[in-house]
């Protein structure tokens, strides 16, 4: 069992950068997304509903990073710490 | 030390001063979220509605990121100066902040100065939730007898659900009693006001409490830490403890505890439309019925050990979310109904035709039909129409355009518009071109649902299975974290996992589900899959299994009041 503890230890320490990754990944993407809409916004009316609509995109991915990257390097820390045997019982 | 407290007056009255605040705090920081969409009216700009709501929402999140932050401030307080200061002190920041939400005028009277102080009070609110928790907890905790810290600290874990039963039954009963228009008006004010009259009564009854007993004796000895954040996250002998209770435990229970309180209810009423006092009455009875429950999982995390019934908790609701929500939206949908709509019993209950203020060749009609269904449901339709003029709008002709809707209604159905530009061709000399089209009419239908009584216990029974798994997860979790840290950095220690599991990974469901489901929408499917926003809590928890069930033990530490970690969980 504490194999198992140890490599997934790994698992978790990789999980953690992946997730920051992702994040940032899709953070991005949502926002060149939102500035197409932007850009391709036939009226006035439009483009204001466009530019409101990536405002809120900015927001929500903002929260999401600014709240789940330290949690992820916590994760990180997490893995760390299993994969050296911090966690093994005897 | 646990014998000269093992009194059960002293302990009976310890869980009442604790449970009394404790309960108080969530019902403050629960109606703030049931009032989400009234109060994004009342402190945003009118004409902004999905900007309002999701500014509310922001603060609603703000409310849940700033509590890891309360934890730390009061944990680090409560493990310097005590814990009856620190819950007292803590109560009073979210009485008043609570209180104070109730008299800040609107945005039309101040303006933008109405959402930034929304959003200060409500900081206040979070800061304060994050350290009276890990206090009261720990508390009761320091109070219980050995072999019963689950069993006592269970009635704390009540008071979570305890204060949104009663933070809906005051909503409820204000509306009831002022009446929708008022309660929308100003009525929505008083949840907030007697939050007061709460405090006052529960910071009395704390004035009167000692001391926890084994911080006395820590204080006694000299033995309290000098830096409890330092000691708490700055040694790996602790931090890893804190890393895995969050990990292990608390990042999957606040998940499971979320989805099943208040996923649940929002899901009802804004997937599948069921009307605002519905949606709450079936999660009222539901709770009514799960809460014995917190005490009998706490019961008997004492005999069998935390971690199975946490994980069994965990695992339930992976399997059975995705079945139990689309048990939701089949019984609450009109298909399924279709074979026991009553015909005759579909009326059209009112029309009214209103001028576009900036546009005089259009005027909107706005129509309520109420669909009867033989199982006793009752949907209720608002169909908005957009006529257009060739003309300005004028009162005749919209009087000319609505006696042609009415005809074209009989089915109470949809309207149709070949119907209504027939109708209209016939009215001699006032021209009425009505060149909305079918689609437009659907694009504005608004729906409210009343289910039938054999739907709506089968709903109430469903969330009670959610609330139930709650009660696995979140029963025995007090007595898990105050068993593994040792008394002198407890309060910081126990308290920073707690709200970043509950406060982040749980406070979000709702949020970060809708943002889920708005991903899935498309062109050719616009409302999304609305069982996609259960990944995120399926997810998360699934995580929280695996690890819980490698790494944590079943062991139960019987003496809390070692001054070192033992690692008993490990």
């Amino acid at each position: 069992m504490n194999q198992i503890r140890r490599i997934l230890g790994i698992v978790w320490a990789i999980l953690g950068p992946l997730a920051i990754y992702l994040m940032f990944n899709q953070a991005v993407s949502k926002v060149v997304a939102a500035n197409s809409k932007i850009a391709a916004a036939v009226d006035e009316a439009a483009k204001v509903t466009a530019e409101a609509a990536k405002l809120n995109i900015q927001m929500q991915w903002g929260i999401i990073i600014l709240i789940f990257v330290p949690i992820a390097f916590g994760l990180m820390i997490f893995g760390y710490y299993s994969f050296r045997g911090e966690y093994d019982r005897t | 030390m646990t014998q000269e407290i093992d009194k059960p007056s002293t302990i009976w009255k310890v869980i009442g001063a604790s449970s009394v605040g404790t309960l108080i705090e969530w019902y403050d920081f629960y109606i703030f979220g049931s009032l989400a969409t009234i109060l994004s009216k009342q402190f945003f700009p009118e004409d902004q509605g999905t900007a309002a709501l999701l500014s509310t929402l922001a603060i609603f999140a703000a409310g849940f990121i700033v509590r890891p932050f309360g934890a730390l401030v009061f944990g680090r307080l409560g493990d310097l100066l005590g814990r009856k200061f620190t819950f007292l002190l803590t109560l009073v920041l979210m009485g008043g902040s609570t209180f104070a939400i109730g008299l800040v005028p609107g945005y039309k009277t101040i303006g933008i100065a109405a959402p930034l102080i929304i959003l200060a009070l409500r900081l206040v609110q979070g800061l304060a939730l994050g350290g009276e928790y890990g206090g009261a907890a720990t508390y009761v905790a320091e109070h219980s007898p050995v072999k019963r810290r689950g069993f006592f600290t269970s009635w704390i874990q009540t008071t979570a659900t305890l204060g949104l039963f009663l933070s809906l039954g005051v909503i409820l009963f204000t509306r009831n009693t002022l009446g929708v228009d008022d309660f929308n008006s100003w009525g929505w004010r008083v949840p907030f006001w007697v939050s007061i009259l709460l405090v006052v009564v529960s910071i009395y009854i704390r004035l009167k409490m000692q001391e926890s007993p084994l911080f006395s004796k820590i204080k006694k000895e000299g033995k309290i830490s000098k830096n409890p954040l330092k000691e708490s996250f700055g040694h790996k002998t602790n931090l890893k403890m804190v890393l895995l209770a969050l990990f292990g435990a608390v990042m999957g229970q606040g998940v499971v505890w979320y989805t099943g309180q208040f996923y649940a209810q929002s899901f009802i009423e804004n997937t599948c439309k069921v009307d605002f006092e519905q949606s709450r009455t079936i999660l009222l009875w539901a709770i009514v019925a799960g809460t014995p429950f917190f005490i009998l999982f706490g019961s008997l995390s004492d005999k069998y050990g935390r971690k199975w019934i946490m994980m069994a908790g965990m695992l339930l609701g992976i399997l059975s979310y995705r079945p139990i929500y689309q048990s939701f939206l089949n019984d609450t949908s009109a298909a399924g109904h279709s074979a026991l709509l009553q015909a005759d019993k579909t009326v059209l209950k009112s029309q009214l035709i209103s001028f576009d203020t900036k546009d005089a060749k259009k005027a909107y009609l706005v129509s309520k039909v109420d669909s009867v269904y033989s199982d006793g449901s009752v949907f209720k339709y608002t169909l908005t129409d957009t006529l257009y003029f060739t003309e300005a709008a004028s009162e005749k002709r919209a009087e000319a355009a609505v006696l042609a809707y009415q005809s074209a209604s009989d089915s109470a159905a949809p309207i149709a518009y070949a119907a209504v530009k027939a109708a209209a061709g016939t009215t001699g000399k006032d021209t009425i071109s009505v060149v909305t089209s079918h689609a437009s009419v659907k694009a504005a239908v608004g729906v409210e649902k009343s289910m039938g009584s054999s739907i709506f216990w089968k709903m109430v029974l469903l969330v009670f299975v959610q609330i139930v798994y709650v009660t696995m997860v979140y029963g025995p979790i007090a007595a898990f974290l105050v068993e593994l840290f040792p008394t002198r950095i407890r309060y910081t220690s126990m308290s920073l996992p707690y709200h970043i599991g509950n406060g982040v990974f749980g406070g979000l469901v709702p949020f970060l589900s809708t943002l889920i489901i708005e991903y899935t929408k498309t062109p050719e499917n616009p409302a999304g899959s609305p069982l996609a926003g259960l990944w995120y809590p399926i997810g998360i928890a699934a995580v929280c299994l695996v690890i819980g069930i490698l790494y944590l033990s079943n062991k139960i530490d019987e003496d809390v009041s070692d001054d070192e970690n033992e690692f008993v969980h490990a």
